[in-house]
Order: C-alpha cells, then structure tokens, then sequence
C-alpha cells in the first residue's frame, strides 16, 4: 500500500534504466542521505563521532571493497587487513613527504597505490581458485604486515614503529589530528563512502559488473560468451583494493590518528570484514552497509545497554557480547542464509503485494 | 527501510545511554582488560587501582572529602575499545586516563591534550614524553622504559665486573609499540658499551615462540632481556626452561614479572631477575587497611586472590599516585571538586617523599617522586626483583639505582624534538 510500483510509469529508457526505479525507495534513499549530510552534523558529539559514526563509515568502505572482489566477482580474499595498511601508510607517507596536499588528494592517491598492490597480489587468482585463492590472499596479509614492521621508511624511522597522523586542514578546518571537530571528519568520511557507494553501484549494473558476475557465476561459460578473466580478475582486484585502500587511509587518518601495523592491520581485520559482508549480503551494495552496521554498532549498542544501563561488570558484559555477537550471526544465517540483504529483498516483495498478496 | 530503522534506534539508545551528567565526585575512568590474551596481567592490575579507590572511600571518605567515583571499561588491549573507551568517560570529567597499554596511550596523547585532560603512563607508553615542555598533558613518572634498559644494563654490567666488551645480549619483544620502544635505548648503550646486540621480535599474541627461542639456542647471548606482556611472558619464560637456558641470565621489563608469568614454569622460573620500580610483596602498612575495610567488607574488585601480587601492587601505586596529585590539586586551588586542568597541575606538582609514603602505609615501597614541569618521567629508579621458585616469591636483589642519564635524556630530548616539530609544539618554557 505504502510500499508500490503502480502509477510508477517509465517513459524514457533514461528512466527505465535509473539505479533506483522505485519512487518510494528513491525518497527514502533521499530522506536517509538528507538527514546524514544535514541533520546529523548537528547532533554529533565526540563519543558518536569516534565510537559509532566513523568506524561504520570506514567499514562500509572497506565492505564495499570487499564486496565487489568476493561478492561480485566471487574471488575470496583474506587480505583486507593487509589491504588497509597499504592504504593507511600510503596516506601516511604521502602526507608527511607533501604536507600541502589536500586530504582529498591523499586519500585517493592512496587508494590508487592500494590498487596497484591490489593487482599484483591478483595475478595468482589467474591461476588458483576459491581456497586456493584466500591462502594466497592470507599471505599478502602476512607480507604487507610484516613489511610495515620490519622496513623503518614506512614509519618514518620513529622509535616505536607507531604512525601518527599529522594535522591536515581543509578550508581552514581540521580533518586529521586531534582538534578536528566531530562534524567535519563525519563529513569527510560520509562524501567519500556516500560519492563511491554510487559508483559502486553503477559499477555493478554496468558492463564490467557483468563481467565480474558471469566470472564469478561459471568462469568457463563467461570466457566461452567473451569475457576475459584476466580483464575481469584483475579489475575487480584494483577497484576492490582501491576501495579498501581509502577505507585504510581514513582508517588510519581521520578515524583513529595512530597506528601499528600489527594490532590495527591483523588477520582479525581481514574476517571482521570477511564476516561484515557475510552477514549483510554477498554482491549487494545495501549489504554492506548493513554488514558493516551490524559488526560495528552492535558491540557498542550492547555494551552501552549492560554496561551504562543495567550496570554489570564490564568483563561480563564483554564476555556476554562475545557469545550474543556470535549467537545473533548464527540465527541470521540460519534464518537467512543469503545475509540481511536477501532479509530486505524479501520483505521487500512482500510489501509491494501488501494488503493483497495473490 | 526496517533495517535503517532498527539501526537508527538502536542508534538513539546508545545516545542516551552515552550521557551521563556528572556530579560532585572525582571521576577516575579505569580503561581495563579483564578479558582476551591479556587479561592475566591486566585483572590484578585492575584490582589494586579499584581497591585502593574503593579504601580511599571507604576510610577518608574519598579525596579532601570529596567522594571517588571510579569508571570502569573494558578494552581488551584493544586501541579502537581504547577509544571508545575513552570517549564514552571523558564526558563525565574524568581526571586522569591510566590505559595500561603502549597502543592506546600513543592514541591518546595528542586527543587528551586537546582535551585537556591528563594522562598518566606509569612506566608505559611513549617515553620521551617524560619531557614535560613538549608533552603537557602525558606523564610517565617514576620510570620509563629508557631509564629501564639502562638499569637492565647496568645491572648486567655490575655481574660482568663492568666489563660488557663483546658480549651479546637479545631482547626478546612484543611487535608493537611498546616492544619496540627499548630498541633505540639499547643500540645506543650497545655503541657505548660495546656489546652486541640482536633484536627478536615475537607477534601478537606471543603464543607461538618456537622459532625465537631456537635462535637464542643457537645463537647463545650471554644475556636475554625481554619486554612481553600477557601470555607471552608465560610462553617465553617456559621456553627459556625448556632450552635450559640460565635464569639469572634472562631479564624482563617491569611489565614481564608477575606471578602469573613465572608460576606456570614451576621450577624452570627460578632464578629468573626483572626491574621494577616498586616494592614487592604484601608487607606493608596499607595491607592492613584493605584488609579491614575492603576485603572483609566484601568490596574487593575482583575475587580478592591478587592481594599482594606485583600488579595488584602496581596497581594500587597507580591509584595512590593519582591520588596524591588530586589531593595535591585540591590544595593548589583551593577546591574539592578539581577539574582535569586542575588535576594536571597537581600532577606536575606531585610530591611524595618517604615521610608521605609512611603515612601512606607504603613504607620503603618505592623512591621518592618529585615531578616537575621540565621532568614528567619521574626519578627513573629502578631496582632488579629475582623470582624463588620454591617459596612462590620475588624478592629485591639491588638497591634502587639510576638510569644512564646521559644517554636516556639525550635520546628524550631528540625524540621530543623531534614530536614537536611534526605536530607544530613549541616547548613550554618550563624556566
């Protein structure tokens, strides 16, 4: 009733063919994107700059990425992590030896060294598939780590290893350091993560997103039909790098200020968001707002209602979130096997027959 | 959209639970882990800094009068908890932030100087903030992690009749921050005094050190020093047992010598020495105080095993010290209820000599702290703890020594320095 396509016509191919054709999801997409880029900035604090906002944004980036090299493409990667520090050192290094550069410019020239790297840790899937493939991406993840230990020039010779973020302004207003008001680095973050979800998307109907599904569907069958694997590797290798190297590099510069490799850039990273598009939905852009949403809010969420609220001990609770995390991604799955995106696709249907379903 | 708006609310709640007002009561936020590969060091800790809190309320009723409220939140060793962690407290004008982790004290160095608040490292985090005209707001006192590889050196100097030409020495390391840290210390003390020196690096969490240990086989140094923390202590001192490798030969920061770390070895962990800068054992005065108003009221922390242990010590030190520079604020300006400014200057202005220590219950505990605005990194003593297998116990083998200011404070004043001129800091004048 509220939800439907009738008196929706299409009267332009340019019309037909739109991203969203449903009119209600549009003024929703609409409504949602009006309050993040006006409202919110109102509201935000330093606690929902740090601890809710910006981890959802850089993680929705860095699932994104994934998403289009796993869910699209269909080839599995362990190397998120590594991934991520290639562009969070990027950032660093470029930022530190051209400290005039816009914040804009380093956060992109870093997604492109990524996307490089990206590349050539790709070939292998030329060769090596599924398993076979993730162990190859699981050594990247090892290498890059151990690289930005073991060479002193990554971290600028610095005593501890440690990276730290210069302030960097823009128009005046920091984005980096530690005197950037909340508003501006949510904001910051949210152009980027909002302006490349976009392309995502159109990359995704477009022709090398079919390409990338027909790989990812019967890979003999795409190249029979004139898909070239190697093209089509290759590019959702770069672009998906490309991704989660500025996911990395806000990671690094906007999010948190400081960062060691091993801690910040661990194998565990690399399933956290293996787990995020998992969960919201394999080859969906949606999903992996959603993926991301659910693994990085809900411990926050949890821990604030038994912590703040009723008051437990804080080793409990988090013992307790551990279990109940893990709990609440078993009943998703089991309930829907194809993530929270399917979750929506479904009730979606439903609520365009809805009140009169056949 | 019944996801986004699930998320929104689920999102509004965390909102309004996040806010708290706050009080007239002096807020210390404890940044704990009592959970994950870290947690058998970070539970007693956590303990002691409780205890002597829940004491101070219990016996003086809080601080000049004021009553304490402590903030507990569980990081896990983890940075991104650490700043959660941090975020959600500074709200409720937390005072001074302890985190117990080289990792989160590097996150929040520049935010709490932003914020004004400040942070007490105690024997952690970035040692050249023991500069106070670069560092305002971080404090590291009564020891760093320079002062500690040079008193390790020292030491192993002393045994060797001062001679250490061409000996070798390996450090075995956490890969983070905080393993690192004593690396540049080291090489400049191997250039002095002409040992060699060869560099180990174990990953987090530090359970798989088969290969690390191999090479000290192999390679023999004469001395094996280690900067470890949580169940890589563990592991590495079972490893030296296992490779038969001399005790008294290996020697650990402050941070890889509790109990927890030598008692799974048995037998194998006699002998086994570290620095510390603190006293060891339950035999004081303030023991007695806890006992009657804490532990048989039944207000303990934790389960109340940790009693007396080396980070249940330390910990309750760290909650003594931040109660002295709060006390020490409350006079400075004249209030009870001091803000975090407030609380940075009694820090700078922190006394505490044998007399107050005495007093304190504390007698012979540790050396005396002066803090100045020029020093944030206290005296920089530090004495060498043996373990005993056989009675379960450390015991003090040196007397409290000194650091090698000379190269401990020229390395200071160039990697402060060099903070300064990235981050655009220009030095108090501290006259």
């Amino acid at each position: 009733m509220f939800y439907r396509e009738s008196g929706d016509f299409k009267t332009s191919y340019a019309a037909d063919q739109q991203t969203f054709p449903i009119r209600f999801d549009r003024w929703a997409i609409g409504l949602v994107c009006a309050f993040a880029f006006l409202v919110m900035p109102f509201l935000i604090n330093d606690y929902w700059e740090k601890s809710v906002l910006l981890p959802f944004l850089v993680w929705a980036m860095a699932a994104l990425g994934l998403n289009i090299l796993t869910g699209y493409c269909g080839q599995v990667s362990l190397g998120t992590g590594g991934f991520m520090a290639v562009g969070a050192y990027a950032s660093y290094k470029l930022t530190t030896s051209f400290p005039e550069l816009n914040l804009f410019i380093v956060i992109l020239l870093s997604g492109g060294v990524t996307a490089t790297v990206g590349i050539l840790f790709g070939l292998p899937s030329l060769r090596i598939k599924g398993f076979y493939l993730a162990v190859a991406t699981l050594a990247a993840q090892f290498f890059l780590v151990w690289l930005f230990n073991k060479v002193p020039w990554f971290y600028n010779y610095s005593a501890s290893g440690m990276i730290t973020a210069p302030e960097r302004t823009m128009l005046g207003i920091a984005i980096s350091g530690p005197n950037s008001p909340p508003w501006a680095t949510y904001l910051f973050c949210l152009v980027i993560v909002v302006f490349f979800a976009v392309i995502a998307k159109n990359l995704t109907r477009g022709r090398i997103g079919r390409s990338w599904m027909a790989i990812r569907d019967m890979d003999i069958a795409a190249e029979i039909i004139g898909v070239a694997p190697l093209k089509a590797k290759l590019s959702a290798f770069a672009i998906s790098s490309f991704y989660i190297g500025v996911s990395g590099a806000m990671f690094f510069m906007v999010y948190l200020g400081a960062a060691e490799p091993t801690e910040a850039f661990g194998i565990d990273k690399s399933f956290l968001v293996l787990f995020m598009i998992i969960i919201g939905g394999l080859g969906s852009i949606f999903g992996s707002f959603v993926g991301a949403a659910f693994m990085t809010l809900m411990p926050v969420l949890f821990k604030n209602i038994m912590v703040g609220g009723l008051g437990w001990p804080t080793d409990l609770v988090s013992h307790i979130i551990f279990m109940l995390i893990g709990g609440l991604i078993m009943f998703f799955l089991i309930v829907e096997p194809h993530g929270l995106a399917q979750l929506w696709r479904v009730t979606k249907e439903k609520l365009r027959l809805w009140p009169f379903p056949h | 959209m019944k996801l986004t708006k699930l998320t929104a609310v689920a999102v509004a709640a965390t909102m309004a639970l996040g806010t708290v007002t706050a009080s007239a009561d002096l807020v210390f936020p404890s940044l704990s882990y009592r959970t994950g590969p870290y947690a058998p060091n970070g539970i007693p800790f956590a303990d002691g800094y409780a205890d002597y809190f829940t004491l101070l309320n219990e016996r003086d009723g809080g601080i000049g009068g004021v009553p304490i409220r402590m903030i507990e939140c569980e990081t896990g060793y983890n940075t991104e908890k650490g700043v959660e962690c941090y975020e959600s407290t500074k709200g409720e004008g937390s005072l001074v932030y302890q985190p117990l982790s080289t990792g989160i004290t590097y996150q929040l160095i520049p935010k709490a100087t932003a914020d004004g608040i400040p942070v007490h490292s105690m024997g952690y985090g970035r040692t050249s903030a023991a500069n106070g005209a670069v560092f305002s707001n971080i404090f590291n006192y009564p020891g760093t992690y320079w002062d500690a590889a040079s008193i390790i050196v020292k030491h192993v100097s002393d045994l060797e009749s001062g001679d250490l030409n061409g000996k070798k020495i390996a450090l075995v390391y956490h890969n983070s921050a905080y393993g690192k840290e004593p690396i540049r210390t080291l090489e400049e003390l191997s250039k002095k005094h002409g040992f060699e020196l060869s560099l180990l690096a174990v990953d987090h969490p530090g359970q798989e050190q088969k290969s690390q240990w191999l090479q000290i086989r192999r390679e023999r140094p004469d001395y094996v020093l280690m900067w470890g923390w949580g169940v890589m202590n563990q592991v590495a001192i079972q490893e030296a047992a296992n490779i038969r490798y001399p005790m008294d030969q290996f020697i650990g920061i402050w941070w890889s010598a509790s109990e927890n770390d030598v008692i799974p070895a048995g037998d194998g962990a006699n002998g086994y020495k570290a620095v510390t800068f603190h006293g060891v054992g339950a035999d004081f005065g303030v023991y007695d105080d806890l006992k009657k108003h804490v532990v048989d009221t039944g207000k303990t922390a934790g389960d109340g095993s940790n009693l007396g242990t080396v980070l249940y010590n330390r910990g309750m030190y760290a909650a003594m010290l931040a109660s002295e520079a709060a006390a020490t604020a409350q006079k400075i300006h004249g209030v009870g209820d001091i803000t975090p400014q407030q609380m940075r200057d009694g820090m700078e202005a922190l006394k505490v000599d044998q007399a107050r220590m005495t007093e304190l219950g504390l007698k012979d505990f540790g050396p005396e702290i002066n803090v100045s605005c020029a020093n944030h990194g206290g005296p920089g003593l530090g004495a060498i703890q043996q373990w005993d297998a056989s009675s379960s116990s450390w015991s003090l083998i040196t007397d409290f020594v000194e650091a090698d200011r000379d190269v401990v404070d020229a390395l200071i004043a160039e990697d402060s320095a060099a903070f300064a001129a990235e981050n655009n800091i220009t030095p108090r004048d501290c006259g």
